[in-house]
């Protein structure tokens, strides 16, 4: 007998162990592969070379995790701040989200990769950095809250006007929780975004300062045929990416799983 | 045909309802004749006059529409869909301007509706679904910066009244159409307004719901005496509801006829099967299907 409590129990029992055993099994054929063939370490280091190297330079790469998760989480804390506070303005002045939008836009388009050199030119290489996790990490807050704060019940707006709301009223007690679900749903894609601008900008000024981040650590390492260490610093990033999102994707579940279809469970 | 004679009568000599079984001294309602009908204008909670109201894309939705809304009553506003009865309703919340006429409130003495004299029920609950049902009925009082030691005795009131007293805690999504509509009216009634606007509250609840909600609004009214103004289009509930039926044209809106239900309040399920109501539902029809110029 499956009782609907022991087929969702089940499900989530999958849900953790397919992916593990998935990974496991690519590991298995990762490492099969480089021991059948003789690959040398320097062209594709197995699993366990790569393992001991993220033991034995940990001193090293997690000093650069560290350089590039706190760039991480300023540009992210930016682009959160940066993306709703731009949404507001644009939702309390058209004129302003007319003038606006479309070079936040342009910002948004023109690859970060082709920004990153020629910001280096005007600001400190940390700077940059931070600047490029915020660009690209800021667009996705500001168009989904822009969307959710748009998207308020017209017959709940005219309850707030019939009882004299004021415009912060409106806001606080209206608009904003309307639109958190959209504004959570941008916040999560941020998250993986601004790491991705902090490595892209840590690459693209890798060779012009002294930085440190694990992204320029690759680099570094690309040049010293360090190929292991490689594999052990994108892991590191890998990882810090996986953590990030699913930081996120608990507190939105946190935030909406009394309320929101998307977050509620249902039986069937 | 008696009864359409005398119904007949009423309309065109504007003689208003009968004094209810015990009840006309509560009402307040002074005792009118065809030549206080001035009078009892002024004393009106809102009177209309020659309102109307043409939207931006040219759609007229009222034209020359007169009413006055009587303390105390239990008014329906009867029309098919799209005849403008909302149209008027949001007019008499001030959520919405005339193109033309005149609107006052309170007895002719206001040109803009007070905010807190008013409750609004909308067609959908239109409960806020981020926080519970506690909070949404506490949102008026909020607004207006009531105290909170002011604001409980009156919040729990309203949700006892409404009968939801153990979903306090609940949230809106947890609840039934019914509950959520239920929830609805207590917001409405939190502030404790003059006037009760109902905007076809109960149109997408299924049958027995709606009796039910029908029974608990008249014990409600019959409780708190406020004036309700209540759009629908079904003519089986605005009789069982109402003392007077305004019966409205589609396009452009405009009164086609009035009706009074004579039939003593509390009125309860035995109502419902009675040959009065049969008869009155009938009347109402008529006048439905002429306002409406035979095509429905």
């Amino acid at each position: 007998m499956t009782t609907p409590e022991t087929r969702a129990a089940g499900e989530r029992v999958l849900r953790v162990l397919l992916p593990v055993a998935t990974l496991a099994l690519a590991v298995a054929i990762w490492h099969a592969v480089v021991q059948i063939y003789a690959i040398p370490h320097y062209v594709l280091p197995g699993p366990r070379l790569v393992a001991r190297t993220l033991v034995d330079d940990w001193g090293v790469l997690s000093a650069s995790l560290a350089v590039t998760l706190v760039t991480t989480f300023e540009g992210f804390a930016l682009a959160v701040v940066g993306g709703i506070g731009l949404a507001i303005l644009f939702n309390l002045s058209r004129l302003v989200e007319y003038s606006l939008y479309p070079f936040a836009v342009i910002v948004q388009v023109t690859p970060v990769l082709a920004i990153a050199p020629l910001l280096l030119v005007y600001f400190s290489q940390d700077a940059t950095v931070l600047v490029c996790a915020w660009i690209v990490a800021f667009f996705p807050v500001l168009a989904n809250t822009t969307l959710g704060l748009k998207s308020v019940d017209h017959n709940l707006a005219d309850l707030y006007r019939l009882y004299g709301a004021s415009p912060d009223q409106i806001l606080l007690y209206l608009k904003f929780p309307s639109a958190l679900p959209q504004m959570l749903a941008g916040i999560r894609i941020a998250g993986g975004l601004s790491l991705v601008g902090a490595v892209v900008a840590e690459l693209a000024a890798g060779t012009a300062g002294a930085g440190s981040g694990l992204a320029w650590r690759i680099a570094e390492s690309s040049y010293r045929l360090m190929i292991p260490r490689m594999f052990a610093a994108l892991i590191l990033l890998s990882v810090a990416g996986i953590v990030i999102y699913f930081a996120l994707a608990g507190l939105s579940y946190l935030l909406l799983r009394r309320w929101h279809e998307s977050a509620v469970q249902r039986e069937s | 045909m008696d009864v359409v004679a005398c119904v007949k009568q009423r309309v065109e000599g504007y003689i208003p309802p009968c004094p209810r079984r015990g009840e006309s001294k509560d009402l307040g309602v002074p005792p009118a004749s065809p030549s206080s009908l001035q009078s009892a204008t002024t004393a009106a909670v809102v009177a209309l006059r020659h309102v109307g109201k043409t939207f931006a894309n040219g759609v007229q939705a009222l034209d020359g529409l007169d009413l006055d809304v009587r303390p105390g009553e239990l008014v329906s506003l009867l029309g098919p869909s799209g005849c403008g009865k909302s149209t008027a309703l949001r007019l008499i919340a001030g959520l919405s301007e005339p193109s033309g006429g005149t609107i006052t409130w309170g007895g002719g003495t206001a040109a803009r509706p007070a905010a807190h004299h008013i409750g609004f029920v909308f067609q959908e609950p239109t409960l806020m679904p981020w926080t519970t049902v506690a909070k949404n009925v506490a949102l008026p009082l909020r607004l207006r910066g009531t105290p909170a030691a002011e604001a409980a005795p009156r919040i729990a009131a309203a949700i006892e009244r409404v009968g939801l007293a153990g979903f306090r805690d609940a949230y809106p999504r947890e609840l039934s159409g019914g509950m959520k509509m239920r929830v609805s009216i207590a917001r409405a009634l939190v502030t404790d307004p003059e006037l009760l606007l109902m905007d076809e509250p109960f149109a997408a609840l299924d049958e027995i719901t709606r009796f039910k909600l029908n029974n608990d609004l008249l014990d409600v009214w019959l409780a708190l005496r406020k004036t309700v103004v209540f759009v629908t289009h079904s003519v089986f509930e605005s009789v069982y509801l109402s003392g007077r039926i305004v019966v409205m044209t589609p396009r452009p809106g405009r009164v086609f006829k009035e009706l009074t239900i004579e039939a003593p309040y509390p009125r309860q399920e035995s109502f419902r099967t009675s040959a009065e109501y049969a008869a009155y539902c009938r009347l109402a029809s008529e006048a439905l299907t002429e306002a409406t110029g035979g095509a429905a």
